[in-house]
């Protein structure tokens, strides 16, 4: 049984968040494993769960999930073996500190060295980047600017849009996955989804083809014609 | 009215009546916007002159404003003028004034432009309908449109009535500081984008048609309408009998009859007319593409699209066209917002651009559905359909169909 624990997806969930926790558990499923989401909402206890979905958020609702998980344990959790995978303004709050509306610099989780600004624009649309040799497609929004503490692993170097500074997305590490690609990434990247749930789950997941994969496809082939892409890809090589 | 207008605004006025009637002569379209851009080049005060001496409702919203603003438009009976092809922006406002002399107006206002329009305007009602997520990718978050709002309608700033949805915590924030208001109770499930206080962020409660926070902030009791197996106002019961389907339209009309009752008129004729509406901008009738029944509707955003899917004929093919144009939103990721779950057991087949976006969600859903790559497919079949689609594709469908 996996359980994958929603959480505050009154507060945090602003961009359909919540179906990545469908898509894991639908990918469970094709698996012939069972997969139960259990949603979190405020004034619940936090349940016990094998990842933990954080979603993108405004400020106020930002500000009050990182309190209300704070007090739940959720770090303790974390520690003692719980995956989490962060969109967004979840990204922010699992790290060292945020900025947010009233607050020039408000304490994260404090799980990742990760400190995140305020930049001077928002970024709004497509992003891609690079993960493990594979491509990853979302879309984002949000005005933050993150920079990673020493040692700390990016997710992907970006190729189109912002990411955490413009050139790398997010974080890694042997628990978490953290991106600012919200709207759910793990709906456009069925190989994420199961890079995922293999980590979690500790085994070797067969292939599963689906739309998703022609979706998948399709996002690369028309991001991948941008200027910036192919130029990004040449260098690489 | 014409004596009072100065040289600038009768030049801003032809110019906007030429450009938009060759505009229309060459085909481009009905043209309201590009002739309302020209016309306040000329006169950038255009739209203040232009609503001067004249009873303006303003209707705004995330969904439901091009209905509520028909019913309005229905029900107020006579000359009415109004931006009927939802050009809903100070342009097409200033296009829907310069097209007609009626001193009676209904205008539906972009929920971002509603500040200025209300400013320029001095609207004798604004009717807030709702507020939820649409087009992030836009018009960013929705607690900013809510303060904006809330701003642009206080006592201090503006001196009309307020008709205001009740049920939606986000609206009732917007409305409470202004200095008339006309609270209107309805039924709605959805409240996605309110369950963290305006206030305060804590956690709104919602029980049993009632809403509540602990700092204080709750629904408004002192409601003057309410919308339930009937309409109630002002104490008095009518029976809502309308042509429009849905429970989504028996809430518009509900609000539509509510701001017209602040106008002087009688909410019995009113109620009549506007349940004598069949179609608004090609959306609810019978429309035919090639040998098929289409009916046609709109869905821009999660709680427009769970309110059209509650209100399906269950005997209907259901397609979905959804596209990603600007117009539409860049991100379609809305669509996991949307409790699709509810099609199961449908024919349901994806359409548009984004076509596979749907199809996607539609497999996380527990939805199986078949991707139209081309309209060969569609023509072949028998049954009635309804078409869902969101803005650019929903055009897109209106030039392929003829009505009955
Ligand atoms: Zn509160």
């Amino acid at each position: 049984m996996v359980r994958i624990g929603l959480l505050y997806p009154d507060l945090l969930g602003t961009y359909g968040d919540g179906g990545n926790a469908a898509v894991l558990a639908a990918r469970a499923n094709a698996r012939d494993m069972d997969a139960k989401v259990v949603p979190v909402t405020i004034g619940e206890a936090l349940a016990p769960a094998d990842i933990y979905l954080l979603g993108g958020g405004e400020d106020g609702p930002q500000r009050l999930a990182c309190d209300l998980l704070r007090d739940a344990g959720f770090v303790e959790r974390v520690h003692d073996g719980a995956h989490v995978l962060a969109v967004c303004a979840g990204l922010q709050i699992l790290g060292t500190t945020f900025s947010i509306e009233g607050d020039a610099s408000y304490p994260g989780l404090g799980l990742v060295d990760a400190t995140t600004t305020r930049g001077p624009m928002r970024s709004v649309g497509d992003l891609a980047t690079m993960a493990s040799g594979r491509m990853m497609v979302g879309f984002e929004n949000h005005g933050g600017v993150t920079v990673l503490g020493e040692g700390v692993s990016a997710l992907g170097e970006v190729l189109v849009g912002r990411g955490n500074d413009g050139r790398v997305d997010g974080y890694r590490t042997s628990t978490m996955w953290a991106t600012y690609a919200h709207g759910p990434v793990l709906a456009q990247n069925p190989w994420l989804a199961d890079e995922v749930l293999s980590v979690v789950t500790g085994q070797e997941l067969t292939p599963w083809p689906s739309v998703a994969d022609s979706l998948y496809a399709q996002r690369c082939g028309s991001l991948s014609t941008r200027r910036s892409v192919v130029g990004r890809i040449a260098r690489r090589h | 009215m014409n004596s009072t207008r100065t040289w600038r605004v009768r030049l801003a006025v032809q110019a906007v009546r030429m450009v938009n009637g060759l505009s229309r002569r060459l085909g481009r379209g009905a043209g309201t916007v590009v002739g309302g851009r020209i016309g306040l080049l000329f006169a950038p005060d255009l739209l203040h002159a232009l609503s001067r001496e004249r009873t303006i409702i303003l209707v705004s919203g995330t969904n439901g404003k091009t209905t509520t603003a028909a019913m309005v438009r229905a029900g107020w009976d006579g000359d009415v003028a109004g931006n009927d092809t939802g050009a809903n922006m100070l342009q097409g406002h200033v296009a829907a004034l310069c097209a007609s002399p009626a001193r009676r107006v209904v205008l539906e206002t972009d929920e971002a432009w509603l500040a200025m329009v209300v400013a320029a305007t001095t609207p004798r009602v604004v009717v807030l309908l709702n507020l939820s997520r649409d087009q992030l990718d836009r018009a960013n978050e929705v607690r900013q449109m809510a303060l904006r709002w809330r701003a642009c309608l206080a006592a201090e700033t503006f001196d009309g009535v307020v008709v205001a949805n009740a049920a939606d915590p986000l609206v009732a924030f917007a409305a409470e500081t202004a200095r008339r208001i006309r609270w209107v109770d309805v039924p709605s499930s959805w409240r996605g984008d309110a369950t963290s206080c305006p206030h305060c962020t804590r956690a709104i409660k919602f029980v049993e048609g009632h809403w509540s926070c602990v700092c204080g902030f709750a629904k408004p009791t002192d409601v003057s309408a309410t919308l339930g197996d009937g309409f109630e106002i002002d104490g008095e019961a009518f029976v809502l009998d309308l042509a429009l389907p849905g429970d989504f339209n028996r809430v518009n009309a509900a609000f539509a009859l509510t701001a017209l009752a602040q106008c002087e008129v009688v909410v019995a004729a009113a109620l009549a007319r506007v349940g004598a509406l069949t179609t608004v901008e090609g959306r609810y009738g019978r429309r035919r593409f090639e040998q098929r029944t289409l009916r046609l509707l709109l869905a821009k955003n999660p709680a427009g699209t769970a309110a059209l899917l509650e209100s399906l004929d269950p005997a209907d093919e259901v397609w979905i066209a959804i596209n990603a144009q600007i117009a539409d939103g860049r991100d379609p990721s809305w669509l996991y917002d949307v409790p699709f779950e509810s099609l199961r057991g449908a024919h349901v087949v994806c359409l548009g651009e984004r076509r596979l976006d749907l199809a996607t969600r539609l497999l996380y859903a527990g939805v199986p559905c078949e991707v139209a790559e081309d309209l060969a497919v569609l023509r072949r079949g028998r049954g009635n359909v309804t078409l869902v689609a969101n803005y650019t594709a929903f055009r897109e469908w209106m030039g392929r169909t003829t009505p009955w």
